[in-house]
């Protein structure tokens, strides 16, 4: 049983891809298919790969943890030179971890989705890219070599361009997916160049690979290889990073995602909270040897990191679009994991991660359900009061905030309160770690803050849809099953990995299952002596939450008028805020419209310099031509013409001498007789 | 007597090199003697013949060897004895992939444009036709001369196909590419002339390559023959001939020069430039990759603000081509092999997009981007057709684009880190301005122009869906072509450090 699940592992990408094709190639000539057909060939699909996934999972905790991974290698692929890349897959603690997450709130959202899109006209169309997505999804969790993770990163974000412009008639949505995948192309940029100099830094270092398992047994001499007098890790590492910074939408390229909201809400929950966006923490997680060598790129990882964090949740808290609050809120938790990762913390990004895929998956799932009952309507200053009608959305919804706020016992709690606490831990770079932290912090008070709000605006208050005469209604059991799904996931996950401090209460001294289990791929960090200081930020940070949670919720239910106060009063500020800071207004200005300015000014130089020069040189050959024709005309043929008319010329005189008469040949035979004669005498 | 003896049997031992060139010759004799209204029958044959092609040159894929010799099938027969000129073939891995390109280039152009052309028929199949036997010819000649007169007997059905089945302003176009490689091909003769006499009179493309020039002689004739590849290719700045034959040649005028005859510049650098004259290479190969930057950057650039869609792609051709010549330059086995394989993804994406775009010509008679909108609603399949070949066009991972550009960045790093960053953002730049491109014209409000927009008819869709495959099969299952450009490719590396070599210890003494 066992070898057979090895043998079949790759079928967990591969499954979504047969559903792909299976919906795709019908739907791309355009023979009808039935609704149900669709959706039983793609959810089908994403329900066998999450299975095969389970069997793996079980497969490997059966083997003893130093073992603890397979590769299966499917063909050769790019075999050139030094460069050696097979189509293979790799499945370690890591990998599978990811595989689970993709396929289970892959496979839930894909349910979702025959409700949420069941009277859309091209059903088809949208699971062809959702399964699409999910296998470019698992070719990038489960590659074995960076390269073939390359594939699967291109592949996503093409599957986010097509499902952003899904509904493509309105222009600014195709518009949406074409800023996200320019933007995530200018991460990839640094990506590949990260990559190629990877490559050849470890040629310096003795092996030129890109795969996994062979890169990090060159950890050692590749840290010595230096570049630009710096260490080449330092400048490979950092521009991954800036791969991970497009994909996973972090300050300053983060400004593609909130417009990717553009895109039905299924696709926002599964690829832009759960799994795409997080390509990039995941990137670093899996490259963890290789950041760790380099303490300068974690810092910035780390800084960057808290500074997205801290930003987007001040964005979050003027929005009105339920869907672009929550989007910012994305955006923020991307910034906690990366500072995470730049912590040094990659185990605990990892279980944000996964936490968040739980909960923001339900947080979006749910917001589509309030949006579908709305008759889509996005504005939440138009909703309110509708955890009458809806209760299961309400209180998923409720227990999905609760845990992304971070209250204790929730998924969120466990997650985020480790991620601070290391932040605080590391404390290195002359204190600069303890900064970041109070970033941090602030930015984790702020999500508690606006989620409340959106809870309240959404929830709570009076109902301004019954106004215009409509009751919502309780979405279909087809939205409502993840709902409820993803809302345990979302209270109970968190005890997967219980801090070493929560255990140590217990006698235990685990760092938490999660940890241990990653521990073949991600080194764990050596236990830790319990500090008071420890339960103190714990406290503190629960505490803060909670009290930012009631005065939001006070604010926004009973104190409107102080908002109305405060928003009156710092207008600019909250103007400033509305606009999110104005960085897509000066992206345009300074890049599109210079990139604009700049092709015009090359264009216009194509056709009037290079082309005249070209022009010019035909017309000089013409012109030139010309006067050699003319040359030609008088001189040449004037002296053919010449030489011709002088001989005539000549022959009408000569004529002359032919007179017939015999006396004057008789003349000029005497005459010449006489001139020899006296040249014969002279000379 | 005897010689006629070698001569039969010479070309009975490898008769499919000759088949190929001269088959197409026999087609047009026949053509010729059919009447001229009866355009099923002339187009049929020509398929036929087209497709006779194809199979020999399967057939010749399957019968090579990939030893890592120079050159299999030789053919060698006294053509002029007294100038030392003789009919001399063979290929290797590279030519060989291009012939197979050309012979399937051409049906699939025929057959996509089947009834774009509807006048003289008969002399526009006369000229692919004629077409078809020069392009072979200059893939598989090893003689110089041969090589020269292939050369310029591909030039004159090119110049035929702009001038008579072109747009409005096709014979400004088609004078302008003619001289413009005329010009070219004349130094490129002068060149051939100098290095017949210093070689003691031999045009055998084998034999040159052991003779070794001096330096100075190989900087002269390098640089003409670069003159006259370049133009072909076409590096910056010599390719403005390039958007104005594109804009008015027929849908398979573009498709053939975009597929193939661009083609022919980078097979000169690679078959004649590069192993003849290394010392002359190495020295011009900073400035030889600068070059090609600027025309990846340059060309992206220009593309981006062109408003009619066949000038942009053919900028954008200017742009891969500079891709394709970086990696060459690179002279390191990844890019230049990355380089070579970048040639068939270009002639398959690039082939592709003109095909379809003289498609939606067709039916609309317009190629203003400005004009178009929302097509996907109106014409789904051709959407899904054209932005699967933009995927390619832009090296989307599994296609085949990726492939080639990420092999000739990597080996152009090696040589040059500066030239791999620049190169590099070519990748951006290339994804701006297609994805733009699609935007406009396939996504936003629907609107109706002039003309019809029924989607593809089954010809179409069948010839969408063969290049489509070619398009996932080269990006997922490269191996076997790769082994075969690479092996190419390190013979002529091979070549050219065996005469570095030489010339080191030469200063020595």
């Amino acid at each position: 049983m066992e070898i057979l699940i090895k043998q079949f592992s790759w079928l967990i990408p591969v499954l979504p891809l047969i559903g792909f094709l299976l919906n795709g190639i019908p739907t791309a000539l355009g023979i009808p298919l039935s609704r149900r057909y669709v959706s039983f060939i793609a959810c089908g699909a994403m329900l066998l790969s999450f299975i095969m996934s389970v069997c793996v999972f079980s497969v490997l905790s059966n083997m003893p943890a130093v073992e603890r991974s397979f590769t299966q290698v499917l063909w050769p692929w790019i075999h050139v030179g030094l460069l050696r890349v097979d189509l293979a897959f790799l499945f370690d603690a890591l990998s599978i971890v990811m595989a689970l997450v993709v396929t289970g709130v892959g496979f839930l959202i894909h349910v979702y989705s025959i409700g949420y899109m069941r009277d859309d006209p091209s059903f088809g169309r949208f699971f062809t890219y959702l399964n699409l997505f999910c296998f470019m999804m698992l070719v990038l969790v489960l590659g074995n070599n960076l390269l073939l993770l390359f594939v699967g990163w291109e592949g996503v974000g093409l599957c986010s361009y097509l499902l952003i412009g899904f509904w493509f008639k309105d222009k600014a949505n195709g518009a949406a997916g074409m800023k996200a995948f320019i933007v995530n192309r200018i991460g990839d940029f640094g990506m590949m160049l990260g990559l190629i100099i990877l490559f050849w830094a470890l040629y310096e270092a003795g092996r030129p690979t890109l795969v996994f398992s062979e890169m990090q047994s060159f950890a050692g001499p590749l840290s010595q290889v230096p570049l630009l007098g710096v260490s080449a890790v330092t400048i490979i590492c950092l521009l991954l990073f800036v791969g991970a910074t497009g994909k996973s939408a972090q300050v300053p390229l983060y400004v593609w995602l909130p417009d990717a909201m553009a895109g039905p809400t299924p696709v926002s929950a599964l690829i832009h909270a759960a799994t795409m966006v997080t390509a990039g923490v995941y990137l670093i997680g899996r490259l963890n040897w290789l950041f760790v060598l380099s303490d300068y790129a974690l810092v910035v990882v780390a800084t960057i990191g808290a500074f997205t964090a801290f930003i987007a949740a001040t964005i979050g808290f003027a929005q009105n679009d339920i869907k672009k609050v929550l989007a910012y809120s994305t955006v923020s938790q991307l910034g906690f994991m990366m500072l995470a990762m730049g912590s040094g913390a990659f185990a605990a990004g990892i279980f944000h991660l996964t936490t968040h895929a739980f909960f923001k998956a339900c947080l979006f799932l749910g917001s589509g359900s309030v949006i579908m009952a709305m008759h889509h309507e996005q504005d939440m200053r138009k909703m309110g009061g509708l955890r009458k009608y809806m209760p299961i959305t309400f209180i998923t919804f409720l227990v999905a905030t609760v845990a992304i706020c971070g209250i204790f016992p929730f998924a969120g709690f466990f997650s985020k309160d480790e991620i601070l606490w290391q932040v605080f831990n590391r404390g290195s770079f002359a204190g600069w770690y303890y900064f970041l932290w109070a970033i941090g912090f602030m930015g984790a008070l702020g999500t508690a803050f606006y989620m409340v709000r959106v809870v309240v605006m959404t929830f709570f208050g009076k109902c301004h849809a019954a106004d215009h005469g409509h009751t919502p209604k309780e979405s279909p059991l087809s939205v409502t099953f993840p709902l409820i799904v993803l809302g345990v996931l979302s209270a109970f996950a968190g005890f997967l990995n219980v801090p070493y401090i929560l255990n140590s209460l217990f006698g235990g001294h685990s760092n938490g299952l999660f940890t241990d289990w990653l521990s073949t791929v991600i080194p764990q960090v050596v236990h830790h002596e319990v500090h008071a200081i420890e339960w103190v930020l714990m406290l503190l940070s629960v505490f803060a939450a909670a009290g930012m949670m009631y005065g939001s919720y006070i604010l926004y239910t009973k104190r409107n008028d102080l908002v109305e106060k405060f928003t009156q009063k710092f207008q600019k500020i909250y103007l400033i805020v509305l606009d999110k800071y104005f960085v897509d207004e000066f992206y345009h200005s300074v890049f599109v419209v210079n990139l604009l300015r700049l092709n015009n000014a090359m264009a216009w130089f194509d056709r009037t310099v290079i082309d005249g020069l070209v022009n010019l040189i035909g017309k000089f050959t013409v012109v030139y031509s010309n006067i050699i024709g003319w040359c030609d005309d008088f001189f040449v043929d004037g002296v053919v013409n010449g030489l011709a008319n002088g001989v005539c010329l000549l022959g009408a005189k000569m004529r002359r001498l032919q007179t017939g008469s015999i006396q004057h040949y008789a003349y000029v035979a005497f005459a010449g007789i006489v001139a020899i004669l006296i040249i014969k005498l002279f000379i | 007597m005897v010689e006629n003896v070698n001569f039969f049997s010479d070309l009975i031992n490898e008769p499919y090199l000759t088949l190929l060139i001269f088959l197409p010759l026999m087609g047009i004799l026949i053509l010729s003697f059919i009447p001229r209204h009866n355009h099923t029958l002339l187009k049929g044959l020509t398929l036929l013949i087209f497709a006779i092609e194809a199979l020999i040159s399967f057939k010749v894929y399957s019968l090579f060897q990939n030893t890592g010799m120079l050159s299999e099938f030789m053919v060698n027969i006294p053509w002029i004895k007294s100038w030392h000129i003789y009919y001399f073939l063979g290929i290797d891995g590279v030519s060989l992939l291009l012939i197979v390109l050309t012979t399937i280039t051409m049906p699939l152009t025929l057959i996509g444009t089947w009834h774009a052309v509807q006048k003289n028929v008969k002399f526009y199949l006369i000229c692919l036709l004629f077409l078809q036997t020069g392009i072979i010819g200059v893939f598989s000649a090893l003689d110089l001369f041969l090589f020269y007169v292939f050369w310029e007997v591909m030039l004159i059905p090119m110049y035929f196909l702009i001038g008579v089945w072109g747009g409005e302003n096709r014979i400004y176009a088609s004078l302008k590419f003619f001289i413009y490689t005329m010009a070219g091909s004349v130094i490129m003769l002068v060149a051939i002339l100098y290095l017949y006499f210093q070689a003691g009179q031999s045009f055998n493309l084998l034999e040159l390559y052991n003779y070794h020039l001096s330096f100075t002689a190989q900087c002269l004739v390098f640089l003409a023959l670069a003159l006259a590849f370049a133009i072909k290719v076409p590096l910056f700045p010599f390719h403005t001939w390039l958007p104005d034959a594109h804009v008015q040649a027929p849908t398979a005028g573009s498709v053939i020069l975009a597929g193939i005859l661009l083609k022919m510049g980078t097979y000169g650098f690679f078959r004649f430039g590069i192993p003849l004259f290394p010392e002359a290479m190495i020295y011009f190969q900073d400035y030889l990759m600068i070059i090609a930057v600027i025309g990846i950057i340059y060309g992206a650039l220009v593309a981006m603000v062109q408003p009619d869609m066949k000038k942009l792609i053919a900028y954008s051709s200017v742009s891969h081509m500079g891709v394709v010549m970086l990696g060459l330059f690179s002279l390191n086995i990844t890019g230049m092999t990355g380089g070579l394989y970048q040639v068939f993804n270009h002639a398959i994406s690039t082939g592709a997009l003109f095909l379809l775009i003289g498609m939606l010509y067709d039916r609309t008679h317009t190629r203003q981007i400005k004009d178009y909108s929302g097509l996907a609603k109106l014409m789904p399949a051709y959407a899904i057709c054209f932005i699967v070949v933009t995927l390619s066009s832009i090296g989307v991972p599994l296609t085949n684009g990726f492939v080639g550009e990420f092999l000739t960045l990597l080996g152009t790093f090696q040589v040059n880190p500066i030239m791999g960053i620049l190169g590099t953002t070519g990748v951006v730049l290339g994804a701006v301005y297609m994805l733009w491109l699609v935007e406009r014209i396939f996504f936003g409000p629907v609107k109706e122009t002039k003309g019809t927009h029924k989607d593809l008819n089954a010809r179409e869709i069948a010839v969408m869906v063969i290049i489509m495959i070619f398009i996932f099969w080269l990006g997922i299952f490269p191996k076997s072509f790769l082994t075969k450009i690479e092996s190419s490719a390190e013979i002529i590396l091979l070549t050219m450090d065996d005469e570095r070599f030489l010339t080191t210890t030469e200063i020595v003494e």
